[in-house]
């Protein structure tokens, strides 16, 4: 198909022609980043949590009053949980992956730094947790009875930290520690004592990940009865709400004066903590959408114009022997080319954009592979919605150049 | 002649109804998205006490030890209990409070309520009048009580009504945790927009149900809501840290009605820190802030970055309708070429041809306007559906209902720009010719 006609053609209704190609740069390089946008958003709310979500329930009590005894609490509190039907363990922990308010300490690994190395969360396993949430140990071992300490022993004025030895921590985290080395048998320190690494997980988020790179850093201790002690049960495939609505029954007869604060399950946890994000993700979505209708729409209203223009021309060009392909093809070309000379702008405009968004909301750098996808998706835009205007193109007769307006 | 314009407007649209219904379209979903987000937007990054913002001020210490210091960071966000107390106890201000949130679980003496947990605020006696919260009965605590360490609340209309029925409660026990606090004052329906004086409990947060003095609470060891960060190595039990000079976990604002009190305030932070370190407490170098109160919204990225992510998208859409639009014009007018060169050749000058088309744009907008509002509703009411803090904030006012008429008009108004100049250029001569 020679594209010399088209070209001169073009060149006499240039403003139009520009119009659409500008039109279909700015989508073009709205698109790719949207693309890439919501991407990253279903990324990120699909963050693996290392521990198994399908099968754990959280629970959360608030009592009215004081305590007076915080262990022998728990320690009922979690016996009569184990003795539901249905659970399979049970975990006491002051908080949980995807779960908001967090513990955070910054580890040393050296007792003289002045520095520390990372700051990670502290989950204080107040018993059942590896076991519990499912975590995946890829070396060393679990704690063993003998190294659970009591918080209130840890954590006052004359708290005795030597007494915390063991803990366990990602493997994100013994890499970000000792880049390279086994972290097993090494010491991290939150105070003046060694704290040895006794297990190291695949994996186990923080509650509230207020940086990405830093969702894994996560380390647990053998500690009972912290603040906010709540909650988790393993309650394998079955149903869990009959479960949910027994627990509250028995932790409410074992002591009335309280309040159930929180019942969820870790697929409800990660749900809302990511509802931003799949919200934006849906956002995006409708953006797209709605920016490939108007532009269509656009190019179906300026080709019908076309063609109604053109149809003397189209009319002495069939009359002079052009076949009704030869005027579609004319048509499905001049859009080609249009749409082309759009893309080709855009990915200029769509890495102009990424720059900025980049700067702005610390996103990454826009994946290569993008470009052709908004660039393919245009393409097919622009064919489709050229073809109806240009299937009417065909239908022009020779005749009509013989008539005068 | 304006009638004669607009009598051929209607007869353009009436023979191309599609291609303008095209136009309407475009403009007003483009308008509806931007109206939408923009709404929002002007919502979250609105002043929470227009009338007092710029005398309220949110000052910072940095009282940690040499450990992980790293020069030129920013002070900590909230002061510690020992810091809040001395700046407090210092009178400097015009008004001063300390605060922190917190919850507990109320217990009513009332029949058929079981026990509830209610969102609580610990704070001193000038947090009611420094923010002008408005009071339906009694009057907030004093001073005095503040030192007494006494058990008195301050309630929200909302609780007023739940327990109590309504009415003048004040003189009434209420039962939080496992203690009696005494009534002394309800208040008003108050929710300042953002929750500035405390981020750390949701930035668009309903305001709390209750309010109770800060020694009170801390004395009773009630649960307490936010953040605390602790630095230095003493370990510390939970009910230890809350009177510690180690942990940071209280908001401070103070009012100072004009510059000079600010500088004088200023400078009173760099000599209080000073003295501090002279005492060997503080061992970095002194580091003091003093933000007025929407600086301090400011620093502390209130408004979501997603909603600016989403202002610009939705602008970026509205050109992209805008383009469309033109294109679509450019098709429309130049389609009447052969009008334009008769009324041309009859006598119209170029200018009203011009401002024949420009007039049609214009309609188009009007149109446009009155779709895209419809849609913004549509849109807000769906910000509304939406999970998040500010959901029931999302309203469109006086001021955007304007925005988007204005909006829609200067917009199809460009949009018809071009078009309409390359109407008014058709040559009639040739034009006729032709024909």
């Amino acid at each position: 198909m020679d594209i010399q006609p088209i070209l001169k053609t073009l060149r006499h209704q240039k403003t139009a022609a520009l119009l659409i190609a500008f039109e279909i740069a700015l989508s073009c390089a709205i698109i790719c980043n949207a693309l890439f946008l919501i991407a990253h958003r279903l990324d990120r709310s699909n963050m693996p949590s290392g521990v198994a979500e399908a099968e754990l329930v959280r629970i959360q009590v608030g009592s009215i009053g004081e305590q007076d005894d915080d262990n022998a609490r728990i320690d009922e509190d979690v016996a009569g949980l184990r003795g539901i039907p249905g659970v399979v363990s049970v975990a006491a922990v002051q908080q949980v992956p995807f779960g908001g308010s967090s513990w955070n300490s910054g580890l040393r690994i050296a007792p003289e730094q002045k520095n520390s190395v990372v700051n990670a969360t502290s989950y204080f396993d107040g018993g059942g947790v590896v076991r519990t949430f499912g975590l995946e140990l890829l070396a060393g071992r679990d704690f063993t009875a003998d190294e659970y300490v009591d918080f209130d022993t840890l954590f006052s004025a004359n708290g005795d930290q030597s007494r915390l030895s063991s803990a366990i921590i990602t493997r994100s985290l013994g890499e970000k520690l000792w880049p390279g080395e086994n972290p097993l048998g090494k010491a991290i320190y939150l105070g003046k004592e060694p704290i040895r690494v006794v297990g190291v997980v695949a994996a186990l988020v923080r509650p509230s990940i207020f940086d990405d790179s830093l969702a894994g850093y996560s380390a647990i201790y053998p500690v009972r009865g912290a603040q906010y002690t709540q909650y988790v049960l393993r309650v394998g495939d079955g149903s869990s709400d009959a479960i949910i609505e027994q627990a509250a029954v028995t932790l409410r007869e074992l002591q009335p004066n309280r309040i159930v604060l929180n019942t969820d399950t870790f697929t409800e946890l990660r749900e809302e903590y990511f509802q931003q994000d799949r919200v934006m993700a849906g956002l995006l979505v409708a953006v797209i959408a709605a920016l490939l209708t108007v532009t269509a729409l656009g190019i179906v209203g300026l080709a019908s114009f076309w063609v109604q223009r053109r149809q003397r021309q189209i009319g002495i060009r069939r009359a002079l022997g052009a076949t009704r392909g030869n005027v579609l093809r004319y048509f499905q070309t001049e859009n080609f080319l249009i749409v082309t000379a759009g893309i080709a702008a855009g990915m200029f405009a769509a890495y102009a954009i990424n720059r900025w968004l980049m700067q702005h909301y610390e996103l990454p750098p826009l994946p290569l592979h993008y470009l052709p996808i908004g660039a393919f998706a245009l393409w097919a835009l622009g064919q489709l919605a050229v073809l109806a205007p240009a299937l009417r193109a065909m239908q022009v007769p020779p005749a009509v150049a013989t008539r005068s307006v | 002649m304006l009638h004669y314009y607009v009598w051929l407007a209607a007869r353009s649209v009436r023979r191309n109804p599609a291609l303008t219904a095209l136009m309407v379209l475009a403009i007003g979903i483009g308008i509806g998205a931007s109206i939408t987000t923009l709404t929002v937007l002007r919502v979250l990054s609105g002043d929470p006490l227009p009338q007092k913002s710029d005398v309220l001020f949110y000052p910072q210490l940095d009282p940690q030890d040499s450990n992980d210091y790293r020069p030129g960071e920013e002070p900590p966000n909230q002061l510690t209990y020992v810091d809040a107390m001395s700046l407090l106890n210092a009178n400097r201000a015009d008004r001063q409070a300390v605060m922190s949130g917190g919850a507990a679980a109320l217990v009513p003496d009332k029949q058929g309520l079981d026990p509830f947990a209610v969102d609580l605020r610990y704070t001193t006696a000038d947090f009611f009048a420094m923010f002008e919260v408005p009071f339906l009965h009694g009057s907030p605590w004093s001073a005095t009580e503040d030192a007494a360490h006494e058990r008195v609340v301050v309630i929200s209309r909302e609780l007023n009504d739940k327990v109590f029925d309504g009415g003048d409660s004040v003189g009434r026990m209420l039962r939080l945790d496992d203690h009696d606090f005494r009534v002394v004052g309800v208040l008003d329906a108050w929710r300042p927009n953002p929750h500035f004086y405390d981020l750390n409990t949701g930035n668009y947060d309903d305001s709390e149900d209750a309010f109770v003095p800060l020694d009170s609470a801390i004395d009773l060891g009630m649960g307490r809501h936010g953040s605390m960060d602790c630095f230095g190595d003493e370990p510390l039990s939970p009910d230890e840290t809350l009177r510690s000079p180690t942990c940071s976990w209280l908001q401070f604002w103070v009012e100072l009605a004009t510059p000079e009190k600010q500088q004088a305030y200023e400078n009173f932070l760099v000599a209080y820190s000073e003295e501090q370190r002279a005492l060997g407490r503080f061992e970095r170098p002194t580091n003091v802030r003093l933000r007025g109160l929407m600086e301090w919204l400011d620093y502390q990225k209130v408004v979501p970055g997603d909603v600016r992510l989403q202002v610009w998208m939705s602008f970026g859409f509205l050109l992209v309708c805008l383009v469309n639009t033109t294109g679509l014009m450019l098709a429309k007018f130049l389609g009447r070429s052969s009008e334009i060169a008769v009324r041309r050749a009859l006598g119209a000058t170029r200018r009203s041809i011009f401002a024949q088309f420009l007039l049609e744009a214009g309609a188009v907008g009007a149109v446009g306007a009155v779709l895209g509002l419809a849609l913004a509703l549509a849109g807000l009411a769906a910000v509304r559906l939406q999970p998040v803090d500010y959901a029931e904030l999302a309203h469109l006012d006086v001021w955007m209902f304007g925005a988007a008429l204005a909006m829609a008009l200067v917009a199809s108004l460009l949009a018809g720009l071009l078009p309409a100049w390359q109407a008014c250029s058709v040559a009639p001569a040739l034009q006729l010719k032709s024909e």
